[in-house]
């Protein structure tokens, strides 16, 4: 079926990790915006949901990176960070092997992908699914592209991909949503951890929203890593779910800065009801 | 050396193997003296220096309990007695620490 739901949002792990030390004005709207994408997510009568996470050596390592991955288990164990540091229990999610299975091989037809039938969620994940599925009762396809190693996925790869993705969910009958999660600009883990670039990422959401492919693959890695850190570098994230979602037109929900979770903390989805002719 | 974190971060035997005996769990793997005793004591600035992916870094300091504000003071300290980071993502645009790098991203208008 077509995608019933397609939106992106942070998952810095200070988001539960550090949630004290935020200014609780700016933090708990944040939170709200998290409750009602939850809330759109369950209205939507997804029955699985492809999550497209940047993840962060926990699986893929430089000893062999794919540029694309998808999981194919029946369940998911994380997080992989110590549970206090993270803000978030030890967690077993369910997966849909049947599912990942078809929706992979459909994907396959136009996108070289890895698949891994071992995955242990990061704060890629697990932070998105702590506010959208907080009892871990929807079944998660987990997708990860190469935003860390470099060489990176360039991006008009990372935009075929989404496409791929798009296509998997119409052929198979299943209510399927897809989230891209990460950072905008950030500098993740390094000593700039914090600083954000919130004009940058205004206008990359502008760009989103108008799901304006061009604009969005006028990006290079070099300029991103100037203006935006190498946590910008998950800006992929974001636009495979453009892709997929197949020249919808997009909303910001939230998107403000708060850099003890050192990014522009964002909610955002796409329209995806039909047009008019 | 990523690889030995990487390993480590994933894995509860090796970092219960590594509480007890930090030099032997580091045998099976090729690293320089500087690295094993960055490795070792643990020298997160050191290893941030040495080219360690932050989002590695910052699990192995999680697991030393180092506090999030003294892990990224550790990696500026790191930067500020070995110098510039030498090798990988951090080192591919030249970055030459904190104070350098504020400064160019403020000439071109980033916050
Ligand atoms: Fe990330």
């Amino acid at each position: 079926m077509p995608l019933v739901y397609a939106g992106v949002c942070s998952h810095a792990p200070g988001i539960t990790g550090r949630k004290h030390l935020a200014d609780p004005e700016v933090s708990d709207a944040f939170y709200a915006a998290f409750d009602d994408m939850r809330s759109d997510l369950e209205t939507s009568g997804a029955e699985a949901v492809i999550v497209i996470a940047a993840e962060h050596f926990a699986n893929f390592f430089m000893n062999n990176m794919p540029s694309f991955a998808i999981g194919m288990a029946d369940f998911y164990d994380g997080p992989i960070e110590d549970s206090g540091w993270l803000g978030i229990d030890k967690f077993k999610a369910p997966g849909n092997r049947d599912l990942s299975q078809r929706l992979i091989a459909e994907v396959m037809q136009t996108v070289d992908v890895a698949y891994a039938e071992e995955w242990l969620f990061d704060h890629g994940i697990a932070v998105p699914l702590h506010f959208l599925t907080p009892q871990f009762d929807l079944p998660v396809i987990p997708v990860n592209i190469n935003c860390q190693g470099p060489p990176l996925t360039p991006l008009h790869r990372a935009w075929a991909f989404g496409e791929a993705l798009g296509r998997a969910a119409d052929a198979v009958p299943e209510k399927i949503a897809i989230i891209g999660t990460g950072g905008i600009s950030h500098w993740p883990a390094t000593p700039d951890s914090g600083r954000i670039n919130y004009e940058w990422d205004l206008d990359f959401m502008d760009r989103w929203c108008r799901n304006d492919r061009d604009a969005l693959l006028d990006y290079d890695d070099l300029n991103v890593y100037a203006d935006a850190g190498q946590g910008g570098f998950e800006i992929r994230t974001f636009m495979a779910v453009s892709a997929a979602a197949g020249g919808a037109q997009g909303t910001v929900h939230f998107c403000e800065p708060i850099p003890i979770f050192a990014v522009s903390c964002t909610v955002a989805s796409y329209d995806l009801s039909p047009q008019e002719a | 050396m990523q690889k030995f974190l990487y390993e480590l971060n994933r894995s509860p035997q090796l970092q219960s193997d590594y509480a007890a005996d930090r030099h032997a769990v580091l045998q099976p793997y090729t690293l320089t003296d500087e690295e094993v005793a960055a490795l070792t004591e643990p020298d997160v600035g050191k290893l941030y220096v040495l080219g360690v992916n932050g989002q590695i870094l910052m699990h192995f300091a999680a697991l030393h309990q180092i506090e999030w504000q003294d892990y990224l003071q550790q990696m500026r300290d790191g930067v500020e007695s070995y110098g510039p980071v030498r090798e990988g993502v951090y080192a591919m645009t030249g970055y030459e620490g904190t104070r350098a790098h504020s400064e160019s991203l403020g000439q071109e208008g980033g916050i």
